[in-house]
């Protein structure tokens, strides 16, 4: 069976890419799909519960809250693909160099990786964030920062276990470079994995933005994300309790699907499973 | 046993080393000096004040010289004086607020043990049972739950619907009247919801990897020599797969270490526990780097102890280990 017929045939997996696409299609469309303005204050209307107005109530301003939770998915789109994108490429790079030269250059970035992974990643970012101003951007690039180390593991071991390879031995005879042989040679093998753990590293980093959003300390108000507005949720826990569970159940559902993506691909990707 | 333990703190100097300097690098990376949020909001600081601040804290001299010195005093245990208005030593600081964190976590790890690696066992045993499948759901959404959520939908619940729990904080009001077992039970009651909280993420990892580790078990040949001898099937089970397959989890309660430490900001903040994980929130939010640094430091310190405990326990477990 090839990768699609292996991927088709596998519900949970077309479920994610289903919760995914959707995902997009409301961040595309989320001027046209959001019933009101996300910034509109309207302060007769505080604190309503979900009715048929506002399917999911309004929040401490007035605000409707699914408006906000249609542009918040915006920010978890750009910050999981941008974040993950950092980790990606700095461990990609720094896993093939390692993998494919080894011995002290090996050495130095996986020691180097064993130091990073003895901080606990949520303290570390809470530190780097400390001394930069809280925006978008500078969250993304943190997280990315700090989330790159798991991808060296996977992609050096891919090198490790492909270096050796006769058809890596017939591009160095014909004369091909380190960076040709890296890049053109032995990555394509690997991103197979590389994908998957893309996948998966979305899911966290969605989930790391909006604890951190929850926490005041990731996408500022009045930018609306799901992280901020379950901010608002625990201000007011004891009378709205649709502030605390619509964004969050957003989230879990986000996380869902990237990860059930994210499965799916390793199995379809996986020979072994092939039958 | 002695010569493996020797090795591994040996092996542990370089990577607390490197640690010290990752600290000392983001505290130093960062745009603009430290000091700056002193002199800026007093309009009465003049240049010359403001250079002999830089000089108290030494921001004046080389950057190695700087580190030098920093070194020198963390093995005193001196790890600077916080920037907010108390001015304690930051150690001090730490040291009040560490106790109930690691007790909180100590507590969850227990709770992960107890509850993760019961349904991992069952559902490798009873593999595409009904008890399979469900757990299988519920880990799977357990890994995309944000933790911070559910702590709001149980609060809610527990907290404010139901009124059984309290939400916020270790102990009531009245907590100074009570007799002792009293006291005890309040404090349990506060420690309920944080505890579950803190121990949920580790619970999904923990069981799906006994799961897998029970099943490879399973199909060894040992077991079946046991089998074969005529063992009753729950000795084949508890006493000759768990056990094998117990082994490798160690590693990954290890690995856990630092995903608990670091979930202890978010649900010391939201319960209002006073733990190190609240103190740095407030320290981060206050900008007291002196405190950020600290904790940041005895955050990858703890990593370290866990990880090694994770090794020393594996090596004492499993003779292949220490001998090789």
């Amino acid at each position: 069976m090839t990768f699609w017929e292996m991927f088709y045939n596998n519900k949970l997996a077309l479920a994610g890419c289903g919760i995914v696409a959707l995902l997009f299609v409301v961040s595309l469309f989320a001027p046209l799909l959001a019933p009101y303005d996300p910034g509109a204050i309207d302060l007769k209307n505080v604190l309503a519960p979900p009715s048929a107005g506002h399917w999911f109530g309004t929040d401490q301003l007035g605000r409707d809250v699914l408006s906000r939770m249609i542009w918040g998915a915006r920010i978890s789109l750009k910050v999981g693909f941008v974040a993950t994108g950092l980790a990606i490429l700095i461990g990609t790079i720094l896993g093939a160099v390692a993998g494919y030269y080894g011995g002290w250059i090996d050495a130095l970035i996986m020691r180097f990786v064993d130091i990073m992974l003895c901080f606990p990643t949520f303290f570390l970012i809470l530190a780097v964030i400390a001394f930069l101003e809280p925006s978008i951007w500078n969250i993304m690039i943190v997280i990315g920062l700090t989330g790159w180390m798991g991808v060296t593991r996977l992609v050096r071991a891919d090198f490790i276990s492909l270096r050796e390879r006769d058809f890596v031995t017939a591009a160095r005879a014909i004369g091909a470079g380190d960076a040709r042989i890296i890049f053109l040679h032995i990555l394509p093998n690997a991103l197979a994995s590389i994908l998957v753990a893309a996948t998966l590293g979305i899911a966290g980093a969605i989930l790391t933005e909006s604890a951190l959003s929850f926490l005041g300390i990731g996408v500022q108000p009045p930018t609306p994300s799901w992280g901020n507005i379950l901010t608002a949720g625990k201000d007011n826990i004891d009378i709205a309790w649709w502030l605390s569970l619509y964004p969050g159940l957003a989230i879990l559902i986000t996380v869902v699907g990237y990860n059930l993506l994210g499965e799916g691909i390793r199995d379809a990707s996986d020979p072994r499973l092939k039958r | 046993m002695t010569r493996y333990l020797i090795k591994r703190i040996l092996f542990m100097i370089p990577l607390l080393l490197g640690i010290t300097v990752i600290c000392f690098a983001v505290m130093h990376l960062a745009p603009g000096k430290p000091t700056d949020l002193q002199t800026q909001m007093n309009p009465k600081a003049s240049a010359e004040m403001k250079e002999r601040l830089l000089s108290l804290y030494e921001l004046d001299k080389p950057l190695h010289v700087q580190y030098v010195s920093w070194l020198k005093k963390l093995t005193r245990g001196d790890l600077g004086t916080s920037f907010s208005s108390d001015h304690r030593p930051v150690a001090d600081k730490i040291l009040e607020r560490l106790p109930i964190t690691i007790l909180i976590n100590l507590l969850s790890l227990l709770i992960i043990i107890a509850v993760a690696v019961p349904i991992g066992v069952l559902s490798a045993v009873y593999q595409d049972s009904l008890f399979d499948k469900v757990t299988a759901v519920v880990v799977f959404v357990g890994f995309a739950v944000p933790t911070f959520w559910l702590a709001l939908l149980l609060m809610i619940f527990f907290g404010i619907q139901l009124g059984w729990l309290p939400i916020s904080g270790l102990r009531s009001l009245n907590y100074e009247y009570l007799s002792t077992w009293g006291q005890l039970v309040d404090l349990a009651g506060h420690l309920v919801l944080p505890v579950f909280i803190s121990a949920f993420g580790g619970l999904a990892g923990l069981s799906r990897y006994m799961r897998a580790n029970m099943l490879e078990v399973i199909r060894q040949d040992y077991i079946l020599t046991a089998r074969a001898k005529g063992l009753s099937e729950r000795q084949v089970i508890y006493k000759h797969a768990l056990r094998n397959a117990l082994l490798p989890a160690i590693t990954i309660l290890g690995l856990s270490i630092p995903g608990l430490i670091g979930g202890s900001v978010i649900f010391e903040t939201i319960f209002a526990i006073p733990g190190m994980g609240q103190l740095f929130y407030m320290s981060v939010m206050a900008r007291d780097y002196p405190t950020v640094m600290g904790i940041l430091l005895i955050g990858a310190v703890l990593t370290l102890l866990g990880n090694l405990i994770a090794d020393v326990s594996y090596a004492v477990a499993d003779p292949r280990i220490r001998i090789s």
